[in-house]
């Protein structure tokens, strides 16, 4: 590994300020190296973080690559990592003509990481200088606590998919006056729900009464309510009370209720633990918007790769070159899914719909085929949406909002099934759809989006520490359920388990005809129960 | 990579080195260290573990409790010329996820042509993995590739140190090979590197009787005797040919109809990890014989056709045996070979007494030094015992041969690769458990 040569990257320097010219945002400074395939293979376990602590996890991983790259030798041709600066690699196989390209696409991903506001927590921080200080970190506590060390970080990236990124992000631009005083905040949404059952009217009776207060007293509105409210409900300060005693400790996430709450943790001796589970933590909410972002991103480096480098004039003589490795990376694939593929495709999309006014509800209000094919407001404002989109939206929001029917038969784009022919012994896969809905349902489904579990306080103390998966439709991955709870099991117990973990959850039992179709699916609570590292399982 | 950087390297292993063995003791050296050069733990590939440390790491987690983590994978490609396997560890890091199995029928999208209905495109339904877990059947390899020799004698490696496979004793049949060792045998006047006494002493008697200091009938007076420097008689070092044990394994495994899917699988990774695992014993000096039979048996060149070969046929299980015995018999392969057939199936057999078949056993058990069987039940087979394993144990081989025969039958459905290597324990092992 080592830095760019400097003539190279006086190149690198031209590119930032044409890219600066089309409207790109990124700091100064950005760090460039030209590395090896080898140097890949053993990065890419780390996420690409040289200073990233050492785990076994990637060594297997490690020497997994390696076995793969002596039968399927391949040439990743750049990566970007989000750090300040920004760090770049380069294959060393890379022709020139080629890293001139690459730039413009790395300066894509440079601007997105540093301007999309689903990376809003990464900005202040350079995460590589922050990895190698937790890496000495753990380095020393392994000098002391052996091999117990990997154990705590085994088990904590056990749960490091459940962190509460969204929490995280939510909380930071939140306005402090947006949320209601806990005691309100406690009467409508807990009390009169769950406490005295009330009706949806009486609901909004009492909203309205208090907006009435609001209105008339603004400073002393809410001790005029709750002044009324005790007067019918005498028992409703008590319950509040105790409703606080339980819930006043604020937590986003598993990670960091176990660290603070764990009574093993608690223990003397043991305070290095919690240190190695805030590693663990801050390494997944570091990678947890890339995950989110991964077709919107690489849909930005391709369209700008491909606008900047056209339009610059070192491309000449290499055009047809770059015409083939720019389809290589992102035509369509006739069967699955390409991100920077359909992720350029969008923001084309996205382009031509602000450029011809289509995005506006005067459009949308039309009915009339025509009118719509042929609407232009002239408007001309794409670049403008393009650079909206870029700074707040994800994967999700993208394909949510823009995949339309126009966009899947522009693109002729389908849904794939899948049928066996028993006959002569093959799989066959059909288009199966080409409705919109049809097509964005299937991508969001495979869109990663870990379950939604959280520690119920009410049922939680040092005895057992009770887990509740809010079912959204789908099952936990049954195979991993015993360990992963073996894990929980050890953070909040240790070796010498009095206690209890359980995990509430919801299964699905298929039903099925003789032939083994299945005839409808029945969603069964259950509750699963790990002591002593044994599980146990029975329906709720 | 530039000079500079190379020798930073290797100065910041040997410090390394040294922080490893605890020559520096105290903590202020270490960040004394830390301070000017802190590069020594920064190098990421110096704690790169090796399969043989994780697999140690692996068996130490049970012992603290925890179940093993590492498996043994193999990448297979597959092209004409060549069939390469790579074998290389796997892991999982088990945390919620969401299971999709139920919820969700579509996973793909696809762009171009074609009407709602139309197919696109079409694979053989019999698994296709590139990459795999242990137990997976991939595509597997040829045996005349060295790639898939040092790897599988790496793998042999690790299966015999790690998973406690037994040693094999050679049965004494040995055959000479184009492989020397050095040895001090040859000699050498005037100099060498270790001097023959008995040797030299001979020649200078023989030297002073010539001379005349030495009568016979008188006592010798060594102070006389005259030492010519050619009685000098040294040792010196040369190439000898090696001896070596040899192996010849044969592979059977019944290809019908009624082996599809698991398995197959579980027969064909066992052969694998029974293969790999002789390469070791035998320092590689192994060769290996293929044949596939559903009514009638054949032979197979390559360990590839073995492994991926499938067909809808009946089950006889003896033309296997009896070709076995053909190739044996007309090859002479057991004048110079130690001889070693593993056999599996899912014990279906349409010769329900499997008379044909313990005839040709029979025959087997003149030469062999190890058979074994591996019955691999379907799950629809029910709990009782399957044809083949009925008319083993009716026959009593299993107790009157325990030196020849061993037998190893499980469900199929539920075996993981610590089942298979167990299983292996079982067919190979010296004394019965």
């Amino acid at each position: 590994m080592k830095l760019l040569e400097q003539n190279v990257k006086t190149i690198m320097e031209e590119c930032k300020v044409r890219a600066r010219g089309a409207g790109l945002k990124f700091d100064d400074e950005s760090l460039e190296y030209i590395v090896t395939n080898q140097d890949m293979i053993e990065l890419s376990p780390k996420g690409m973080i040289s200073t990233m602590y050492n785990y076994w996890v990637n060594d297997v991983e490690i020497l997994k690559g390696k076995g793969q790259y002596k039968l399927y030798p391949h040439n990743p041709f750049e990566t970007v990592i989000n750090s300040r600066p920004a760090i770049s690699y380069y294959n060393d196989n890379n022709p020139d003509w080629m890293n001139i390209m690459i730039f413009y696409h790395v300066l894509g991903h440079i601007d997105f990481f540093q301007n999309n506001i689903l990376f809003e927590h990464t900005w202040k921080d350079d995460f590589v200088g922050q990895a190698l200080a937790d890496k000495r970190l753990i380095e020393k506590f392994r000098s002391n606590y052996g091999r117990w060390v990997d154990y705590i970080i085994e088990f904590s990236r056990g749960i490091d998919n459940l962190v509460g990124y969204f929490t995280k992000l939510a909380k930071m631009n939140l306005p402090k006056n947006m949320n209601p005083t806990p005691k309100l905040d406690y009467y409508f949404s807990e009390f009169l729900e769950k406490e005295i059952n009330a009706p949806i009217t009486e609901f909004y009776k009492e909203i309205d009464r208090f907006n009435k207060l609001l209105e008339s007293n603004s400073l002393i509105a809410e001790q005029i309510f709750f002044s009324d409210i005790k007067k019918i409900y005498p028992e409703f300060e008590s319950k509040f009370e105790r409703f606080t005693a339980i819930y006043s400790e604020q937590y986003i996430d598993i990670i960091e209720f176990i660290r603070d709450n764990s009574p093993f943790l608690k223990k003397d001796g043991n305070d290095w633990m919690r240190a190695v589970m805030n590693i663990v933590r801050d390494t997944a909410m570091y990678f947890a918007p890339q995950i989110r972002t991964k077709t919107i991103n690489e849909g930005w480096a391709s369209y700008w790769h491909d606008t900047m480098f056209r339009s610059d004039d070192r491309i000449s003589g290499y055009e047809s070159e770059y015409a083939v490795l720019n389809s290589m990376v992102t035509s369509l694939s006739r069967v699955g899914y390409n991100p920077y593929a359909i992720g350029l495709r969008l923001l084309q999309y996205v382009e031509y719909l602000g450029d011809t006014g289509k995005i506006t509800w005067d459009f949308q209000k039309i009915h009339n085929a025509e009118l719509r094919e042929s609407y232009d407001s002239k408007k001309k404002e794409g670049k403008q949406y393009l650079f909206d989109v870029r700074t707040n939206f994800s994967d999700l929001m993208l394909i949510n909002t823009f995949i339309d029917q126009d966009f899947v038969d522009f693109h002729n784009l389908f849904v794939v099934g899948q049928r066996i022919d028993p006959q002569r012994g093959k799989m066959q896969y059909y288009v199966k759809s080409r409705k919109a809905d049809d097509y964005k349902k299937m991508i969001i489904n495979n869109m990663y989006h870990p379950p939604y579990i959280k520690v119920d306080l009410s049922k939680t103390n040092d005895s057992l520490l009770y887990l509740k998966h809010h079912f959204e439709g789908k099952q936990l991955y049954k195979q991993y359920i015993p360990e992963t709870l073996m894990g929980i099991e050890f953070l909040w117990q240790g070796n010498n388990s009095n206690a209890l973990i359980q995990l509430e959850t919801t299964e699905i039992i298929p039903k099925r005809d003789n032939n083994g179709e299945i005839l409808s699916l029945e969603y069964r609570p259950v509750l699963y129960t790990m002591k002593d590292r044994k599980l146990s399982k029975r329906n709720l | 990579m530039n000079d500079n950087r190379s020798i930073e390297e290797k100065l910041n292993k040997e410090l390394y080195k040294l922080i490893q063995n605890e020559q520096l003791h105290s903590d202020d050296e270490h960040q004394f260290l830390e301070a000017i050069n802190f590069k020594f733990t920064d190098d990421y590939s110096l704690r790169l573990q090796t399969i043989e440390d994780l697999l140690d790491r692996d068996e130490q987690r049970e012992k603290d409790g925890f179940p093993r983590r590492i498996k043994l994978g193999k990448i297979v490609k597959q092209n004409k010329e060549s069939n390469q396997v790579v074998i290389v560890p796997t892991t999982h890091e088990p945390k919620f996820y969401h299971d999709d199995s139920y919820t969700e029928e579509d996973k793909m999208g696809g762009a171009g042509e074609g009407e709602e209905g139309e197919v696109i495109g079409e694979t053989p339904l019999d698994p296709q993995e590139g990459e795999g877990e242990g137990q997976g059947a991939g595509q597997g390899g040829g045996g005349e590739n060295h790639e898939v020799i040092s790897n599988a004698f790496d793998l042999g490696k690790v299966l015999t140190e790690k998973f406690n496979l037994p040693n094999l004793k050679p049965k004494g049949k040995k055959k000479s090979f184009s492989k020397y060792i050095y040895d001090l045998t040859d000699r050498n006047r005037r100099f060498g590197q270790i001097l023959d006494k008995k040797e030299t002493l001979r020649r200078i008697v023989k030297t002073n009787i010539i001379l005349g200091n030495i009568e016979p009938g008188e006592e010798v007076d060594t102070a006389k005797l005259l030492m010519n420097p050619n009685d000098a008689v040294y040792r010196i070092m040369s190439p000898e040919k090696d001896f070596e044990t040899t192996a010849v394994v044969f592979f059977l495994r019944d290809y019908s109809g009624s082996m599809q899917g698991k398995p197959t699988e579980c027969i064909t990774s066992q052969h694998l990890f029974i293969y790999s695992w002789l390469m070791y014993q035998y320092n590689q000096n192994v060769q290996t014989r293929f044949i596939l039979h559903d009514q009638s048996a054949k032979e197979v060149p390559d360990f590839y056709t073995y492994h991926n070969s499938n067909v809808a046929g009946g089950t006889n299980v003896y033309p296997a045996f009896e070709l076995v015995n053909t190739i044996v018999n007309e090859e002479q392969l057991a004048r110079d070979n130690n001889i070693y057939v593993f056999y599996g199936t899912d014990g279906d057999d349409w010769d329900s007494d499997g008379r044909k078949t313990l005839n040709e056993i029979d025959q087997i058990f003149t030469y062999v030094s190890r058979m074994g069987i591996t019955i691999a039940k379907n799950s629809w087979g029910g709990s009782g015992l399957t044809t083949v394993e009925k008319y083993i144990q009716n026959s009593g081989i299993l107790t009157s041969r325990p030196d020849l025969i061993r037998l190893d039958s499980f469900p199929a459905a539920e075996t993981d690769e610590n089942r298979l290597i167990e299983g292996i324990r079982k067919l190979v092992e010296e004394k019965v458990r």
